[in-house]
């Protein structure tokens, strides 16, 4: 019933997973912070290639993802087709010109500029979204968050992450167990009942859930305070991977491509590349 | 456990498990409204008695840290929401501290307090904050992103003020009441 794997990582030895945790971190959020800010086409469609060509080193399995990349795919669509319903002329506004490809219907027209601009929206979710899972599938959980305490994090929080992580696969499972007693016990939340009806009644699968994760909570903190969780300022991770040289070279080709996405903001005098002037 | 605040490391164990319970409800457990693509979140709920017991601290953190690894797995980061469920969890977190949940009590006054509380936190996280990071961070367009904001605080409220409100009372029923013992 339940996945028997929810975090994606999967265990390989290609150059991706070589590197530590702290640099596929910093890499994560450095790339995806310029790649979510800049709308220079040429830089997107450069990291867009990078990030795939990054993606096909990882050697992710097709069969872990699939499922992942057709929801991504339905979801990047639909909020290109809501912008274009919300602002069907918003390129015309960003980039100050119109050319009018197609006249539609009412205010629905077809320009370039619109085009252009939901072209650069959607190379942006196929630049991040490789990055993302690249990040997932190749990072062990229980090093992230000595990676999370390496990039500054102080490690009470960076700790609460990997309890997180620990315990998604537990709670699921109990989750399951949960639903299919309630279920034995002829809770209907299908279609079939009122809107109303099941929101009401999810409460009788949370409930149970809420207390159960009540009582984990207790058990863990107290275990941890019984081992002194918390005495000092600092703490070392057992799985601490120390920065080699690749991990240099690979932070450097990032701190690259983000200052080239900067010097482009300043080429553009803004953060968007215009053509169309 | 005593009904005075919870421990430095409770209260971050709190925050790890309650960040765990937010994926798993996140993920398994919305239920669709009817309109296509949207669905109401139980995860809120579960968040407003989070921050109710553990604090705007904890709140804040809970949310975040959730909705990160539920977008991590999902389709990405999406900066502006993370931070806004972030904001959520601080705001339900800062009603908390005008109720008296972990000592038992959950008044009809109570509940007309929280459920006041949960509809301005959620317009402010929802309707203010998320369209507004979304137009700086992603340049969209504003009538978009605020049309956005706009149905989920109002999905977030109604599904907080009757599976929150839920949730709390029955919480409150588990806990002993202080001064509830009386000499025979």
């Amino acid at each position: 019933m339940s996945p028997a794997n929810t975090f994606g990582y999967v265990a390989n030895d290609t150059v991706i997973h070589r590197l530590s945790g702290s640099t596929k971190l910093i890499a994560f959020i450095a790339l995806s912070l310029i790649v979510m800010t800049s709308y220079d086409t040429r830089f997107l469609i450069g990291v867009m290639i990078f990030s795939l060509y990054l993606f096909y080193l990882a050697q992710i399995p097709w069969k872990n993802i699939r499922i992942l990349i057709y929801f991504v795919l339905a979801f990047s669509v639909l909020n290109l087709l809501t912008i274009y319903l919300f602002e069907p002329e918003y390129g015309v506004q960003l980039y100050e010109s119109r050319t009018v490809l197609a006249e539609g219907i009412g205010r629905y027209t077809l320009t370039a500029e619109q085009l252009f601009y939901e072209l650069n929206v959607a190379i942006k979710y196929f630049s991040t979204i490789p990055l993302a899972l690249i990040f997932v599938f190749t990072t062990d959980p229980s090093e992230f968050a000595s990676s999370l305490n390496r990039i500054g994090v102080s490690y009470r929080i960076s700790y609460a992450v990997s309890l997180a992580l620990r315990y998604i696969p537990d709670i699921q499972d109990s989750f399951f167990e949960i639903r299919q007693a309630q279920q034995a016990r002829g809770l209907e939340m299908s279609r079939k009942t009122s809107l109303v009806n099941r929101i009401t009644r999810s409460a009788q699968i949370i409930m149970p859930l809420i207390f159960n994760s009540l009582n984990r909570i207790e058990v863990v903190s107290q275990a941890m305070e019984l081992r002194r969780f918390g005495r000092n300022k600092n703490r070392t991770w057992y799985r601490y991977r120390p920065f080699a040289s690749k991990d240099i070279a690979a932070l450097a080709l990032v701190v690259g491509i983000v200052l080239i996405g900067m010097y482009l903001f300043y080429v553009n005098g803004g953060r968007f590349y215009n053509p169309f002037q | 456990m005593n009904n005075n605040k919870p421990s430095s490391i409770t209260t971050l164990v709190a925050v790890g498990i309650g960040a765990a319970v937010f994926f798993v409800l996140g993920r398994f457990l919305s239920i669709p409204s009817g309109v296509p693509n949207t669905s109401f979140e139980t995860t809120y709920p579960f968040l407003a008695l989070m921050s109710i017991v553990f604090g705007p601290v904890a709140g804040a953190l809970i949310g975040l840290i959730g909705h990160a690894i539920k977008d991590l797995l999902t389709y990405g980061l999406w900066w502006s929401w993370v931070l806004s469920s972030g904001v959520t969890g601080f705001g339900y977190g800062l009603i908390g501290k005008r109720l008296r949940v972990r000592s038992g009590e959950f008044s009809k006054k109570d509940i007309v307090v929280f459920n006041v509380g949960q509809v301005v936190t959620n317009l402010v996280a929802w309707a203010v904050v998320a369209p507004v990071l979304d137009i700086l961070i992603y340049s969209e367009p504003a009538n978009k992103v605020f049309f956005q904001g706009i149905v989920s605080a109002g999905m977030n409220s109604v599904a907080v003020g009757v599976l929150g409100t839920l949730l709390i009372a029955a919480y409150t029923k588990t806990r002993t009441k202080t001064a509830s013992l009386s000499k025979e």
